[in-house]
């Protein structure tokens, strides 16, 4: 069982073109930040590596961070413009019991990163839900569309924190 | 010449005695046998995620009770896990051997509802009826102690909302005395039925590598010959005082990963959770279980992943709080959205008859699976 | 009999027909429906553990005729798709298959339909008719579901008519007769002269014939189980899975028709058992009208005794549709063909055998 030190210190040494942020002091939890564009190249070497051998991915859950410029849009309504998103990677192993949390930062406008569904099959429903409820789209995800929503709900992504629910849907008044 | 055949398209439709709730399954048939499985959920989404932000943290608890409604006190205690965490509270001895032994009840509960329906859905309609008798005495338990048969708001940040009736343990052991022999009853008419076994064995067999691979956690993962049990290998409350085994799936009617083992594993897990019950009233220490309820319920800023091992599978909470009275984001990882998954995968190459048999060893609940 | 009786009592052979011809229906199979309806409840409201109807009534009694009366008033439902001859015809022919077997079976020594002596033979060309009728109602119902139900159902009663056939086979190649009436004629005394017994004879051949005797009944059971859809073989209504199968999209007095046509059927096939191999009517031990020397009580003592077999056997289906699981369809088709027609044979060749010494 590999503690977070021994696992940031195989990952620096297998990846020296990639800057990890390393947060083992995070509140409660440490986890280490990863840049969004080589998400799916770390886990798969996680996944795949003798000593580490992250074969279970628990959670992959999407935040919104809320941290970017409000600003009032046509309607009067307070929409957010800038500012992040963040995806939490939580995965164990079985083998070795030992259990890792890897954040991903995404830009709020136009998010979009790697899927892992190829490494782990557990995160194909995981990420339709992501991309139902907050929009980021996954590239090389075999079935993306939205899961939790009726397929044709055009109003924008619930989860997102300045998301207005619609007047009418197919004719049915919404907030009733 | 050959004939053109086409592969017809049948909808398990969102209403149907056997889905277990609102899931639509779309099957693609060759005949009888099945191409491909899509699952169609999210008709009893209810926007849980949503409601907790705007929430404080205690007002989330009978919102969480409500997604999986047949294991209602697992979802509290996942939940108040976390946030004890957060806070840094600890909890006096009496509050956590009480919640084990409300989880380990619920879990029999959940455990005879799951066989029962499953009976049923194969054909065998009066074993339903016999694990329906046995898990209203349990809901009369529940019903002294906190008031409500199956949505309680019983485990409480820091505590639970009341303390044990008078009756309670007297009460508890009498159902222990007279489950014992049903479930040797239920074992007879179901378990060892020669058609029962000829509908469940080696149909939708899973194996391991597949299982871990697709997330499967819970019964489902312990049928498929793993022994990992949350309960004994991350271990949260005072599991580690009490002495019980693992039932893992060993192929006895068939392949090992097969419904008849995942069926099988569920019956033997009900077993050991008496084994649990009995030792917890054996050591239940004296208490007050308000006494440690804080005031105001305020953590500081984090995140926390905290989980529990609920009778369907293994349930997570994410909570990220940001310094308020409510949480910033709850994440939950239900067991039955990771399950479902695995439907196309088992499904393939069987019978539309199978289908049914497959769907039940599951054992979802569709309040999980849209939350 | 019962048609040459009227026809001297009423000398128009018009209105004897008619009487024979409803008196049946009438007098037996509705209230026997009334009575298997409430049967099957409380039977398996008691079996788990609960107690089935009891407000309507005494403890329930009256139950069959407020469901009835429900059933009359629902409104006839007729998609637009349906094919509308097929659909309206599909119950009328089930019901019809099953009802005409009644016109051979001996309820009692005076009272049987019509005396013809080919009594099994036309019974088992009679009942092929119900394979028609649920093939016409699962497809006219427009409904995958129902089509599904209505083949396998097909299949499955054209599959278990071997077993049957063959096991008749050997009952009639053993007595010589295949009418029903004489089936029951030989077959009195006490119940050691019961044809599951060996028959009326004394002699070696009788006790040799004993063990297969109960094979041939027991495969005989099994195969009627699965002609008249209950279960272990009750796919073709499969609630959990077909959501009812090929009777799905009938409302009203149409579904009323199916639910009759399988109880009538039930009776039917429970009475045939009983007639070939218990003796019909007669009955176990001596008549009461023959010690108190009143003759016109033993036909009536005989009509109970075959009532009592007849439900006997149609509460033993009932306990086994309630304890039993059911099988899946490529399982019920292995049941009939590798394991149920093998023996059959096996077993009309060894009493065609014992026939002979």
């Amino acid at each position: 069982m590999k503690s977070f030190e021994e696992i940031s210190e195989l990952l620096k040494n297998n990846f020296s073109d990639i800057h990890f942020e390393f947060h083992p002091e995070a509140k409660f939890e440490p986890y280490i930040l990863v840049p969004a564009n080589k998400i799916d190249t770390v886990c798969l070497f996680l996944r795949d590596n003798n000593e580490l051998y992250f074969d279970s991915l628990i959670n992959l859950s999407a935040v919104d961070d809320f941290n970017g410029n409000k600003i009032k849009d046509d309607k009067g309504n307070e929409i957010m413009q800038g500012g992040t998103m963040s995806i939490y990677y939580h995965m164990e192993s079985i083998k070795f019991r030992h259990k890792l949390l890897i954040k991903v930062i995404l830009d709020r406008d136009n998010p979009s990163v790697n899927s892992v569904t190829s490494i782990w099959n557990c995160a194909n429903w995981h990420e339709r839900e992501a991309f139902d409820l907050f929009g980021i789209n996954f590239n090389n995800h075999p079935d993306l569309r939205r899961i939790l929503m009726p397929y044709d709900w055009e109003f924008g992504h619930p989860l997102r924190k300045d998301y207005q629910n619609p007047e009418f849907y197919q004719g049915m008044k919404v907030p009733y | 010449m050959s004939v053109k055949t086409e592969e017809m398209v049948l909808n398990m439709g969102p209403q149907h005695p056997s889905t277990h709730g609102v899931l639509r399954l779309e099957l693609t048939l060759d005949g009888e046998i099945i191409t491909k499985v899509v699952p169609h959920i999210g008709y009893l989404h209810r926007c849980f995620e949503k409601h907790c932000e705007v929430m404080t943290y205690p007002q989330v608890i009978p919102y969480t009770d409500r997604m999986d409604y047949l294991a209602a006190m697992g979802n509290e205690f996942g939940y108040v896990i976390g946030v004890e965490k957060l806070l840094g509270i600890q909890v006096p001895e009496r509050v956590e051997y009480i919640r084990v032994i409300m989880a380990e009840l619920q879990r029999i509960a959940s455990h005879l509802v799951a066989i029962g329906t499953y009976g049923a859905d194969i054909g065998a309609f009066t074993p339903f009826l016999y694990c329906f008798r046995d898990r209203e005495r349990i809901l009369n338990l529940f019903e002294i102690t906190c008031g409500a048969r199956l949505l309680y708001n019983y485990i409480w940040i820091g505590g639970l909302s009341h303390d044990l009736h008078p009756d309670f343990i007297r009460l508890t052991k009498e159902f222990i005395r007279e489950f014992k022999p049903n479930l040797k009853e239920l074992n007879n008419i179901l378990t060892y039925n020669k058609i029962f076994i000829d509908r469940t064995a080696n149909v939708g067999i899973l194996p391991l590598e597949t299982a871990i691979n697709f997330g499967i956690t819970g019964p489902m993962l312990r049928a498929s010959g793993l022994r990992w049990d949350l309960r004994k290998d991350d271990t949260y409350s005072v599991y580690n005082k009490f002495d019980f085994e693992i039932p893992v799936g060993k192929g006895k009617m068939g392949t090992v990963g097969d419904s008849w083992d995942r069926y099988y594993v569920r019956v033997l897990e009900m077993e050991e959770s008496i084994k649990i019950i009995e030792q917890a009233i054996a050591q239940l220490p004296d208490g007050d279980v308000t006494s440690a309820i804080p005031k105001k319920i305020k953590p500081p800023v984090g995140h926390i992943y905290s989980r529990v091992e609920n009778p369907r599978g293994e349930l997570g909470y994410f909570i990220i709080s940001d310094g308020s009275t409510s949480p910033f984001r709850v994440k939950v990882r239900a067991p039955s959205f990771v399950n479902l998954q695995i439907m196309d995968e088992l499904c393939r190459g069987h019978l539309v008859a199978d289908v049914i048999a497959i769907l039940g060893s599951v054992d979802i609940v569709l309040g999980e699976v849209d939350r | 009999m019962m048609y040459d009786f009227l026809y001297e009592l009423t000398g128009s052979s018009i209105i004897a027909g008619t009487i024979i011809a409803l008196l049946p229906l009438f007098a037996f199979i509705l209230p026997f429906a009334l009575f298997a309806v409430l049967l099957e409840r409380k039977v398996a409201g008691h079996m788990q553990d609960r107690l089935g109807p009891m407000r309507v009534g005494y403890h329930g009694i009256l139950q069959t005729i407020a469901d009835i009366i429900k059933l009359i008033q629902k409104e006839d439902i007729i998609a637009r798709e349906n094919d509308k001859l097929f659909f309206n015809i599909a119950p009328v022919l089930t019901f019809v298959g099953s009802y005409a077997a009644f016109a051979v079976i001996p309820f009692s020594s005076i009272f049987l339909g019509a005396k013809i002596d080919l009594g099994i033979f036309y019974i088992i060309a009679v009942t092929g008719l119900v394979v028609a009728g649920i093939l016409m109602a699962g497809w006219a119902s427009n409904n995958k579901y129902s089509l599904l139900g209505a083949m396998r159902s097909a299949s499955q009663i054209i599959s278990y008519e071997i077993p049957t056939i063959l096991v008749v086979l050997s009952i009639v190649m053993m007595t010589g007769t295949m009418s029903l009436f004489d089936l029951s004629e030989n077959q009195t005394g006490s119940f050691w002269n019961w044809y599951i017994f060996g028959g009326p004879s004394i002699s070696i051949q009788k006790f040799l014939l004993i063990p297969f005797m109960f094979i041939g009944f027991i495969i005989i059971y099994i195969s009627t189980l699965a002609e008249v859809n209950r279960t272990p073989f009750d796919i073709p209504e499969a609630e959990s899975e077909l959501v009812s199968g090929y009777h799905t999209e009938y409302s009203g007095m149409k579904f009323a028709m199916f639910f009759l046509a399988e109880y009538a059927n039930m009776f039917a096939v429970s009475a045939i058992v009983a007639t070939m191999f218990f003796g019909g009517y007669q009955s176990p031990f001596g008549y009461l009208g023959n010690s108190l020397n009143l003759v016109w009580l033993i036909p009536i003592e005989q009509f109970f005794w075959f009532i009592f077999k007849g439900i006997f056997f149609v509460f033993v289906q009932m306990w086994l549709r309630w304890t039993l699981p059911r099988l899946r369809v490529d399982q019920l088709m292995a049941a009939s063909w590798k394991y149920l027609i093998p023996i059959a044979f096996v077993n009309l060749l060894i009493i065609g055998f014992i026939t002979l010494i």
